[in-house]
């Protein structure tokens, strides 16, 4: 197990930071939670938006079937208890993009409880995450306030959508912690398929819990589940990116141990992030926070499902990146961390699986993370785009294996089928350009022959030096022009200078 | 249990309902003497009754994820705002609103 | 010259098919004597040009042998029912200038089956109150006096209006809507037969809604027939509404026939309240001595829970409609009262759109959902409900029906009950159970009190039982064989 503890350094001695994450993500549907208008992103204003949505007087909500579905898939994938019994209450509050005057959420019974995931930090360092529950709620609309100087526009576009809060329970311990984990839930959802994870259009994006503590209270918590040993937290509202995420809790953290160390006190208040500074400020404080009176929605029944529903979903279920990883380390031999640098994507996970099927999963491994990934890195290019396909890559590989080429030759040969020799197989680039390697030991001696008769003084070093045998071997290899085998290449010297 | 005038104050607000202070002490008279008539409710043993939403008892219908023509479908916007007090560019429009 | 008004629907029915008279006669009719009762307040917009158009195209369809249900009907629309192009506003200052672009379900099927809408009738602002004076157009006036004395009386409410047009004629039947009595009130305050049906069995879907839970869209009309007819177009299942009940519909017309013979019929000793008039006592005995003069075995139910439905209803409904109304903020739709500030605006436009009644509901069922009383108030009230609803499923297991008297005391006059909530509560207090539970009632006409104003019986129904409802009815109206009419004062 991972050692967590994180002592942020005080004027006044040690403190913990606490985090717990409340992620909305956008359900991947045509339509909405409770109408059937469109759920797409970027329409005009207003385009998108049914009679319910706008709560004209006497609409009525009709659940989604297909949110219901989602929701669920993502709770197996969030190895989560599914309840077969749940329902929805109305959150009321008045806000103009909340036509209705209230939310449409789950409160008492989410369709999800608790359920816990991996996440890994870095090679050495995986650490598990405690989710608290995932509950099925519509998003409000939107505001716009750069249109009109005295006024604000609202498009309810957004009105409805169906989102999944995901609720960590308050288990992360660093700046790093949240990031990963926050970053591990959207490649979840992503192989679910059931949130597409696009933060810049809103799809997924987190409420951000903050407090700090003495150093060792956070573990009197764990041990009793008494709050009282957590400091009063603060809740960042809507951060729509890892890095974010990050900085979020480093400024929040700072700030609550400079207002403790002060003195001063944290009233637990809703804050906003300032993505230009870094810096979050006071959006609500406590005083004038909502008094939400949930009650169950009179409009709808509860919600319930079958056992054996929820278990057809899970047979229909995707290896889920854990899974992978554990399998790209036992099928390929891969470290905990290479891995789950393949499977974070899953269209790279498959490409890595169809190039190291049947190879050296090591090898295979280390082509496509460094030189592929590499490659596209640089080039900004998608996977998708990848110009090397898995079969090519996979005959560059088997070029190194049966010895046809050396590595060396095998990175120009990659160099090759991603510039002059674009879309060709590089058993015909190595054929064409005559890269094979030379094992035939007459050339190779021929060649030894030519090096030792030209440098006498050399050889006489080598008797008492054998370390200057290396210089032979690279003089050899530039003779053949780098397609001599090397290890071939060696045994050869020895003999003939009597190396041991 | 019956409220005070800083309560009443603090459900109007709640409400959404501007009241002026002449009106705060009928309306805690009226809202105390309707609270009070409910307060007989207690005499009632609840224990192990659970709560009754509906008096519906079948199971919640679905609908498919298909766009709606209609009232319950979209690309109506000037439907949508055509009721407004105040609307531009089939947006809604009201003053300001600052986080 | 007949006057068709005189008619009820299955008179006009037959008489159009018949070719007796058209559509068009005898929507001009209704029209003419609608458009001159001011005095009674019941419409608060007419619709007469389209009233024509439909009556033309029930003509036309009548002579093409295609006619359907209502065809040529002169129906009247309580205003919380959203009508496509028809200005709806709920008898409330806070829905000023709101045009529907849709058509309520129940609407819709009334129109499907050929019915002419002549216009929307008058209520309690969002169906809160039993008098109709909530209204924010007034309140609507019953066209039956005290004997011998013209002051105004109240045709109940919140369906004021809809009984007060059907008691005076103004048009054959009217929908109506009842939260804790609303349509089973009015209907016997005015002599009139009002259907609260099955919860779920109308849809909901378009109807300004008041307490979601509760709500119940049914008809008012001149008999019991009428009313059968009525609902069964009325009803139906809805996609469009979660709520709505996936059953087929009888008709409900086929149920009148057969009567009481072999029922058993419960009368609920704890409906004997002290206090009550003697009169309604007598007529509820009578009541009970006509069905069992038919062959119904009458015997005592106790319903012990009974009076704590009221209290129950007065958490439940207030804490509904705190929420269901919270959209009426002056930005979508109606009454804004500007602001530069948002809260402000909500705050100005909800004290200025709604009124002293609204403003009282919304203020409790925010206070008991609120923090800190939600258990206390909120909950209990909903577990306190739910063993008035098994109550009642227990008794209903030993009895087809329970008869009771459907309001403690004939319609009383304007301002009379005004001053004191909870007085003006305890007009549904035998009304109220059936919708706390979801089961249906009905109210028909049981006789004239000594100062000449007509009272109600009230037969209610487990879940689903409104054609046994609908067959003890039809037995006990013929029984009692009510026929008396109004004065007709209020004639411009
Ligand atoms: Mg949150
Ligand atoms: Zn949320």
């Amino acid at each position: 197990m991972t050692e967590r503890t994180n002592l942020l350094r005080g004027e006044t001695g040690d403190w913990e930071v606490v985090i717990g994450l409340e992620v909305h993500a956008q359900v991947l549907s045509n339509t909405k939670l409770f109408s059937g208008s469109s759920a797409a992103y970027g329409a005009g204003p207003n385009e998108n938006v049914s009679l319910v949505d706008a709560a004209m007087p006497g609409m009525l909500p009709v659940i989604n079937e297909f949110c219901v579905e989602q929701a669920i898939r993502t709770g197996l994938g969030l190895n989560a208890k599914i309840n077969t019994w749940s329902r929805f209450d109305r959150k009321n509050y008045f806000y103009p993009d909340l036509p209705q005057g209230y939310q449409i959420s789950q409160y008492k019974d989410p369709i999800v409880g608790e359920g816990e995931i991996e996440v890994e930090l870095d090679a050495e360092r995986t650490i598990r995450v405690g989710i608290e529950r995932l509950h099925l709620e519509q998003d409000a609309g939107k505001s716009i306030h750069d249109l009109a100087p005295k006024e604000s526009y609202v498009d309810l576009n957004r009105s409805g959508v169906a989102l999944m809060e995901i609720v960590s329970k308050p288990e992360m311990r660093s700046a790093e912690e949240a990031a990963a984990y926050f970053s591990k839930l959207r490649t979840i959802v992503r192989y679910l398929g059931t949130c597409d994870g696009n933060m810049d259009q809103g799809s997924m994006r987190a409420d951000v819990n903050v407090s700090v503590c003495r150093a060792g209270n956070f573990a009197k918590f764990q041990e009793t589940g008494d709050f009282s040993f957590l400091g009063t937290r603060t809740e960042t509202k809507n951060i729509n990116s890892i890095r974010f995420v990050k900085q979020c809790v480093e400024y929040e953290a700072r700030r609550q141990i400079q207002v403790l160390e002060s003195d001063g006190e944290i009233d637990q208040e809703t804050r906003l992030f300032n993505v230009k500074t870094g810096e979050t400020r006071t959006m609500r404080s406590k005083e004038d926070a909502h008094d939400y009176r949930y009650f169950p929605d009179p409009d709808l029944l509860p919600l319930t499902f079958t056992d054996a529903y929820v278990e057809e979903i899970r047979a229909s279920l995707p290896e889920l990146p854990d899974a992978k990883k554990h399998r790209f380390v036992q099928a390929y031999g891969l470290s905990a961390y290479d891995a789950s640098v393949l499977v974070m994507d899953k269209e790279k996970a498959e490409y890595f699986e169809a190039v190291a099927q049947g190879r050296d999963g090591k090898l295979a491994s280390s082509w496509v993370t460094t030189e592929l990934f590499g490659m596209l890195n640089k080039e900004g290019l998608d996977i998708s785009e990848s110009p090397v396909s898995a079969d090519q890559l996979g005959g560059l590989i088997d070029l190194i294996s049966d010895e046809t080429i050396s590595g060396k030759i095998a990175k120009q040969v990659f160099e090759l089928m991603l510039s002059d020799e674009k879309g060709k197989a590089p058993e015909d680039i190595v054929e064409a350009r005559g890269l094979k390697q030379v094992t035939d030991t007459g050339a190779l001696e021929a060649a030894a022959d030519k090096i030792i008769a030209a440098n006498p003084e050399q050889v006489a070093k080598v008797k008492d030096k054998p370390k200057a045998l290396g210089w032979f071997v690279g003089q050899v290899m530039k003779e053949t022009g780098g397609k001599a085998n090397p290890q071939a290449v060696n045994a050869i010297l020895k003999k003939k200078l009597g190396v041991e | 249990m019956s409220l005070s005038e800083s309560d009443v104050k603090k459900v109007a607000k709640l409400a959404r309902i501007a009241i002026s202070d002449d009106d705060v002490p009928h309306l805690m008279n009226e809202l105390n003497g309707i609270l009070g008539w409910i307060e007989q409710l207690n005499e009632v043993d609840i224990e192990g009754v659970e709560a009754m939403t509906s008096s519906v008892d079948v199971a919640l219908p679905m609908r498919e994820d298909v766009l709606a023509e209609g009232y319950t479908g979209g690309g109506q916007p000037e439907n949508v705002t055509k009721n407004a007090p105040k609307s531009e560019d089939n947006f809604f429009v009201v003053p300001k609103v600052v986080e | 010259m007949t006057d068709f008004t005189t008619k009820t629907i299955a008179e006009l029915r037959a008489g159009l098919a018949a070719k007796e008279f058209s559509a068009t006669e005898v929507t001009d009719a209704y029209l003419q004597r609608a458009e001159g009762s001011e005095a009674l307040n019941a419409y608060v917009r007419f619709t007469a040009d389209q009233a024509r158009e439909d009556a033309k195209a029930s003509d036309a369809r009548i002579a093409a042998g295609e006619a359907k249900p209502l065809d040529g009907i002169p129906l009247g629309i309580k205003d919380l029912f959203c009508t496509k192009g028809v200005p709806t506003n709920a008898s409330s200052k806070i829905l000023e200038g709101f045009t529907p672009a849709y058509e309520s379900t129940v609407s819709a099927n009334l129109k499907r089956d050929g019915g002419v809408f002549l216009g929307k009738l008058n209520l309690d602002e969002f169906a809160m109150g039993s008098s109709n004076e909530t209204s924010y157009h007034g309140p609507a006036i019953n066209p039956w006096r005290r004997e011998g004395d013209d002051a105004k009386l109240t045709p109940g409410g919140s369906s004021g209006g809809s009984a007060s047009a059907v008691a005076a004629r103004l048009c054959a039947a009217a929908t109506a809507t009842d939260t804790g009595g609303s349509i089973r009130q009015p209907a016997a305050l005015t002599g009139t037969v009002g259907i609260k049906p099955t919860y779920g069995r109308c849809s909901r879907w378009g109807i300004v809604a008041f307490a979601s839970s509760l709500d119940q869209a049914g008809p008012i009309a001149r008999d019991v027939r009428d009313a059968a007819i009525m609902l069964t177009s009325m009803a139906g299942h809805d996609p469009k509404d979660s709520t709505s009940i996936d059953r087929p519909v009888p008709d409900y017309e086929k149920a009148l026939e057969g009567g009481v013979k072999g029922m058993k019929i419960g009368i609920p000793k704890e409906y004997r309240l002290d206090g009550m008039p003697g009169e309604i006592d007598e007529l509820w005995q009578k009541g009970a001595k006509l069905l069992e003069e038919q062959g119904a075995e009458i015997v005592e139910v106790s319903l012990p829970l009974t009076k704590y439905a009221l209290p129950v209803y007065y958490i439940v409904a207030p804490a509904e409609a705190s929420s269901n109304l919270a959209r009426y903020d002056g930005v979508k739709y109606g009454l804004r009262v500007p602001d530069d500030n948002i809260d402000q605006l909500y705050m100005k436009t909800r004290a200025e759109g709604f009124g002293a009644e609204v403003q009282r509901r919304l203020m409790i069922g925010t206070y008991v959902l609120s923090a800190g009383y939600y258990d206390a108030y909120y909950l209990r009230a909903q577990r306190v409900r739910k063993k008035i609803a098994d109550e009642l499923a227990a008794v209903f297991e030993g009895v087809d029906l329970l008869l009771t008297p459907s309001t403690p005391s004939a319609a009383f006059g304007l301002g009379e009950k005004m001053a004191d909530p909870v007085s003006m509560y305890l007009n549904d207090v035998f009304t109220v159970t059936a919708n706390l539970a979801g089961i249906p009632g009905i109210s028909v006409p049981g006789g004239l009190d000594s100062q000449g104003l007509p009272l109600g019986l009230q037969l209610v129904a487990p879940a689903f039982g409104e054609e046994t409802m609908i067959r003890g009815a039809a037995a006990l109206e013929e029984a009692i064989g009510f026929d008396a009419q109004p004065t007709e004062w209020w004639k411009a």
